[in-house]
């Protein structure tokens, strides 16, 4: 028999978490999107999952689209960062504050 | 105990992608270097590969190591050599106070939560689904022909708008990444105009040298 599923829904569980706190914690844009990334991978890993128990391929076909839109966000994302870095020679969040009141 | 219970080589296969996971996972939020925490991400990327190898999900783990692993690393690398390595991360400077704290006590509540939840939950399986006619999932070649029939019968619509979120994205990052002319500071104006008219912009940075080179060049 096939490892059952929720050793793999525990382990995107951990990936999830790991993602989360990097995005929580750490403060230069491009590792905080790297760590969107893994949460991104973590939920795909899920749909797989449960495409494989449920034998049905939505799972996967939902897999492929969200592929397609995190390859969008980071071209855009990562031309956002670019962008900022040229008015503000860094990619550190906390410096990005002229919105606070 | 296992090995009574589930296949051997499954069980390996799942602690090899388990380990690649977990170990790349962390090696991105660890790491100082952007550079470091880029390759660290291939490998929790190639883990994520395994495990859909591992569910019937060939195609996709394919297109994880060519889109994610090819590209979008690639596209991080390319970014970070781009703005110049920064290692100014400062640990132990905390502008938020207790932050790194609730965000890890949030982050474990909630895995906790999810895992307990997964835990006490019967999910439904051996059940065939009717969007593969009824048939189990195929591995290797019929993978792909299931995933394809899917792709362009149920969620034509949808795949056809990703092409326009693709161009989209493209025009957008285009535009974002343009140096933005009128943005300079005001006495650079008549410099940069002169520079449309053909000359050579004296000062500036080499990006936007090779930008208009690269113009002048197509035009």
């Amino acid at each position: 028999m096939t490892v059952p599923a929720s050793w793999y829904l525990v382990l995107a569980a951990v990936l999830f978490g790991i993602g989360a706190f990097g995005v929580l914690t750490r403060r230069s844009a491009l590792i905080m999107f790297m760590c969107i990334e893994l949460m991104l991978n973590a939920v795909n890993l899920t749909f797989v999952t449960f495409a494989r128990t449920m034998s049905d391929i939505g799972g996967q076909t939902t897999v492929f689209f969200v592929m397609v839109v995190a390859a969008a966000e980071v071209t855009v994302g990562l031309g956002i960062v670019v962008a900022v870095f040229r008015r503000r020679e860094s990619t550190s969040v906390d410096e990005l504050s002229e919105l606070q009141g | 105990m296992f090995a009574t219970t589930y296949a051997i080589p499954d069980v390996l296969v799942f602690a090899g992608a388990a380990l690649l996971i977990i170990t790349g996972a962390l090696g991105v939020i660890v790491m100082k270097n952007p550079v470091h925490s880029a390759l660290s991400l291939i490998l929790a990327l190639l883990g994520v590969a395994v495990a859909f190898l591992a569910q019937n999900a060939d195609f996709l783990a394919a297109v994880e190591i060519i889109v994610y692993a090819g590209a979008i690393v690639v596209l991080f690398l390319f970014v970070i050599m781009f703005l110049g390595v920064d290692k100014s991360n400062h640990p132990h400077v905390e502008p938020l106070v207790g932050q790194r704290w609730l965000a890890a006590m949030g982050v474990l509540v909630t895995m906790a939560g999810v895992i307990t939840l997964m835990a006490s939950s019967h999910w439904v399986s051996g059940v065939l689904s009717s969007s593969t006619g009824g048939v189990a999932l195929a591995t290797g070649a019929g993978n792909v022909t299931q995933l394809g029939d899917s792709v362009f019968t149920t969620y034509l619509l949808s795949f056809e708008a990703t092409a326009g979120l693709l161009i989209i994205a493209v025009v957008g990052a285009v535009l974002l990444a343009r140096r933005e002319r009128p943005a300079d500071s005001d006495d650079d104006v008549d410099v940069t105009g002169r520079v449309d008219g053909g000359g050579e912009e004296p000062e500036g940075e080499w990006w936007v040298v090779n930008e208009q080179t690269s113009e002048e060049v197509d035009s």
